[in-house]
């Protein structure tokens, strides 16, 4: 009775919020985003903090429990600063992709801003996690929570056992490595606490055993030719080896077994994010496209009053603002502002196809089943595929994209192409080019190991495009990496 | 299916440890800023907060990452005007419009590193170098003096503040005005009624009289359950404010010889001297005058700056020091009205026979008037090694001992180390403790 009487009332008004405000509006928004978008969900859990706690999520990158470490205290110093310095204003929100779905929204926003909020993180991207291939693939929601608490009491006992310094020093080294740690190309095993703890057991177990390792050090029987022996011990390391930290974490000839599992979690947690950098124009643009759909529902269902519209209105293209390359507050092609764009674009071909559409986009040009289409490309999508697949003349003419190229031997920028009939694809392909992670991110790889001789680790750089390596970070990291490995490692490119 | 958490009220400073380990991470550098301010700030400011800079090489946290320069790339941007494929640009003579190194934690491209230390963070440096004993470190820091003081009566309050007298008066009065039968008035009818059913055989009139007693008890007794002997509405409670302790007045000397002998590591060790009893007579006294003297041969009241930062050449005559802070004290601080604090650094110089006036004056004015006088002589670190025995030693170390024996308020001390400030204050501080 009170469900009918409301469905024609305002769900609230004025900027003060309650909690009744809150989940009446959450309720309003599901319905639209389970009925008209289909969408398939986390349950939410919607946390309400403070400032000073957004600073505190900030710097423990966005996690709600972390290990404690002095590096995400400068993150907070910084980020305080420029908080304080009002150079930077927070987040609205944090989303966390766990099961139930986190969000973090500020208490200073307003009821309209916190109805924008929910709608964009606690419906766009969780959606968005739950159902993306790679996010189903590479994380686990389920346990991200309790594997965080896993990794803080495990530092917190090691800091315990060994010293707080120790357990600095050793985190200093893998952080270095951290972005050079993930598996690109295979599936980690996942690993629960319960697991983990096992796992470190078996650990000790083997050193206690391989105590007695001189009985394995023996002469062997007959050397085989060098090069059979050199592809032997490769073949039996796996390698070549992408992901720095678990080579290290395996065959390091000096880490005691807790080190090992500190460097474990450490690209464990580095894992976990790894879906979300190779996601962020999809991630942010499904939930810009949610949160402008179920806003606007809202509206025309006369739920939301014209003055909060105009708010979230406000804040909406605020978000997804494109300045043009020489303004001076141009940093980048917004993700927020692509995103969006492209899904807005996508179901515009759907219900009003133009000739070039029809040309460009034979499959659903026309089919009207927009729902359909970017169901599945938040599904099966990352940013780099679903712009080559998706991005249509139509957005490249009207964010007006051209390509530039930049070869440090020639004294001038050559564009390359433009938003014309003959530069489409060529501009296409260099932005999803340029969304390419394993093109972003420095591609080294462990080559070479002798353990059994002068065991200096090999690492090799691929080169691509001729673009080097910044290097004096190069020389720093390099060092943390020694460090953990105990012998020297040399590092040659190709 | 949603829950809301109201996170609000979870404690904050989530990331204090972070914060903890980043300061000492940085240990060094926030130490040699502290210094820097123990040198460069005025006694009484010396425990503000500071901001610290950090060089931003001791905190980077390096991975592999691209070069700026080099190479092929190519990008993309949007909010083309005018250009065509093809169109060349020329690039800028100095480097940098390439593609920004996004990503690089730390602020790359800044040079040092800044933030502002909270003030217990600051005395726990200033302190760690004084190596003050925890306690003290604690009580020093804090800086709550206020006390609780009554301030009138509340209707809310915890149970171990109620006010007895004005609940009971409120209860009474309200006895009065709502006409509650007293425990006295029932005692009588139910006393009279015992006497009553004693009674073998009640004739007819003590048969009607106790039916009458039974019907007055029964509506007195449900009178009194209506008016209840104690109501929530009279419950009163003592209300207490904090109020800074009404503290007394201190004065401050500092006297100290700025003779050619006292150098620059002389005067900071005589510095943290003076910071360290500044600190403690603050924590006591809301008000701390603070009064400079320094003295050659003769002695004159000088400003702070002037104080530290100047020279002067001349003999040393200690008890010209003494005089001119005697003279002072008659004229501006009575000992009635202040609590006069001494405390004195030098090197231990002093012109023949000048050492035995400076007892007499000691004994005879002013240790009367004193609270308490502090003396250290710094030495030399060589000279640390050889000078071990507290009888033995200059003519005023030896003078100075004799007011000693004699004055419980005297205290004196050698001194090469700033860790060796810290034991001259403990009498000084225990007697503190025991009279707060």
């Amino acid at each position: 009775m009170a469900e009918g009487r409301k469905s024609r009332s305002l769900l609230f008004e004025g900027a003060e919020w309650t909690f009744d405000d809150l989940s009446r509006v959450h309720d309003a928004i599901e319905k639209v985003a389970r009925k008209d978008l289909a969408l398939d969900l986390y349950p939410n859990q919607i946390e309400i903090i403070s400032s000073e706690q957004m600073l505190d999520a900030y710097s423990s990158i966005g996690m709600p429990l972390m290990y404690r470490h002095w590096s995400f205290g400068k993150h907070f110093i910084q980020h305080e600063r420029a908080y304080r310095r009002g150079a930077r204003g927070l987040a609205y929100e944090i989303v966390i992709n766990s099961n139930p779905c986190i969000s973090y929204c500020l208490e200073e926003n307003t009821m309209a801003l916190q109805a924008l909020v929910i709608a964009h993180a606690g419906f766009g991207h969780n959606h968005f996690f739950k159902n993306n291939e790679l996010f189903r693939q590479w994380t686990d929601p389920d346990g991200i929570l309790d594997y965080l608490e896993y990794a803080r009491d495990f530092m917190q006992r090691c800091e315990e056992r060994h010293g707080r310094i120790e357990v600095e020093r050793l985190l200093d080294s893998a952080h270095a490595l951290m972005p050079s740690s993930v598996f690109r190309s295979r599936r980690p095993p996942p690993p629960t606490p319960r697991q983990a703890e096992a796992r470190q057991q078996a650990r000790r177990n083997e050193a206690e055993r391989s105590a007695h390792y001189l009985w394995d050090r023996l002469p062997a029987s007959q050397p085989a030719s060098d090069a059979d022996q050199i592809r032997q011990r490769k073949r039996a390391m796996h390698l070549p080896e992408e992901n720095l930290l678990y080579f290290i974490e395996r065959y390091s000839p000096i880490l005691q077994p807790w080190q090992r599992e500190a460097l474990a979690i450490v690209r464990t947690i580095g894992q976990y994010f790894y879906p979300q950098k190779q996601t962020q124009i999809m991630n942010e643009g499904c939930a810009c496209f949610v949160h402008y759909h179920v806003m606007h529902a809202l509206h025309a269902k006369g739920r939301i009053d014209d003055g909060a519209m105009l708010e979230i209105l406000h804040n909406h293209t605020e978000v997804v603002r494109q300045p043009d390359f020489d303004d001076p507050h141009f940093g980048g092609l917004n993700p927020y502002t692509l995103g969006f764009t492209m899904m807005q674009d996508i179901r515009r071909i759907c219900e009003a196809p133009t000739e070039e559409d029809r040309q460009w986009f034979p499959d659903f040009a026309g089919s009207g089943d927009w729902h359909g289409v970017l169901k599945d490309a938040w599904a099966n999508y990352r940013d780099e595929s679903f712009i080559l697949q998706f991005l249509s003349p139509e957005v490249m003419r009207r964010l007006r994209l051209f390509a530039l190229t930049d070869d440090t031997n020639a004294p001038f920028y050559t564009v390359s192409a433009i938003h014309n009939e003959r530069g489409y694809r060529q501009v296409r392909e260099a932005l999803a080019r340029s969304r390419d992670i394993s093109l972003l991110e420095p591609n080294i790889q462990i080559v070479d190991v002798d353990l059994q001789g002068d065991r200096v680790l090999h690492l090799c750089h691929l080169q691509q495009d001729g673009v080097p390596l910044d290097k004096r970070s190069e020389t720093m990291t390099l060092e943390h990496m020694r460090r953990l490995w105990g012998y020297p490692v040399e590092m040659t490119r190709s | 299916m949603v829950s809301f958490v109201d996170r609000r009220l979870n404690p904050k400073n989530k990331s204090l440890g972070n914060r903890r380990r980043f300061l000492g991470k940085v240990r060094a550098h926030v130490k040699r800023a502290v210094d820097e301010a123990v040198r460069k700030r005025s006694i009484a400011d010396v425990n503000d907060s500071g901001a610290v800079t950090v060089p931003a090489d001791s905190i980077l946290e390096p991975h592999f990452q691209h070069a700026a320069e080099g190479g092929r790339r190519e990008r993309v941007l949007p909010g083309n005007r005018d250009y065509q494929a093809g169109d060349r640009i020329r690039k800028p003579r100095t480097g940098g419009a390439g593609s920004g190194n996004r990503g690089a934690p730390g602020g790359e491209g800044e040079d040092s590193f800044a933030f502002v230390l909270s003030r217990d963070e600051f005395l726990d440096i200033f302190f760690e170098n004084l190596e003050l004993p925890d306690l003290v470190k604690r009580t020093l820091s804090d800086q709550s003096t206020a006390r609780p003081h009554r301030a009138g009566i509340s209707v809310t309050g915890s149970p171990g503040n109620l006010n007895v007298e004005r609940t009971m008066r409120n209860a009474l009065g309200r006895h009065i005005a709502l006409g509650r039968p007293s425990d006295k008035r029932i005692g009588e009818l139910r006393a009279r009624l015992f006497e009553l059913e004693a009674v073998h055989q009640p004739t007819e009139e003590q048969h009607e009289e106790m039916h009458a007693l039974r019907l007055e008890l029964e509506a007195l007794r449900r009178r009194q359950k209506r008016v209840p002997y104690l109501d929530p509405l009279d419950v009163r409670y003592s209300y207490f404010e904090p109020r800074p302790e009404p503290n007394a007045k201190a004065v401050m000397f500092c006297l100290m010889d700025v003779s050619a002998s006292m150098g620059e590591r002389e005067k900071d060790l005589a510095k943290r001297f003076f910071v360290l009893l500044h600190l403690f007579l603050e924590r006591c006294y809301e008000r701390v005058d603070l009064v400079f003297i320094r003295h050659t041969h003769q002695a004159s009241e000088v400003d702070e700056d002037t104080f530290f930062h100047s020279r002067e050449t001349g003999g040393t005559v200690v008890s010209s020091a003494l005089d001119e802070m005697a003279r002072i004290i008659s004229e501006r601080y009575s000992p009635a009205e202040w609590n006069i604090y001494a405390a004195q650094a030098s090197d231990g110089d002093n012109y023949a026979g000048d050492s035995d006036t400076c007892a007499d004056i000691l004994d005879d004015t002013l240790m009367r008037r004193l609270q308490y006088f502090a003396y250290v002589e710094i030495l030399q670190e060589q000279e640390r090694s050889f000078v071990t025995s507290d009888g033995s030693g200059t003519e005023l170390w030896r003078a100075y001992l004799t007011v000693a024996e004699d004055w419980p308020n005297f205290a004196m001390k050698r001194v090469a180390h700033p860790s060796e400030i810290y034991p001259v204050f403990r009498e000084l501080f225990e007697r503190a403790e025991s009279h707060g």
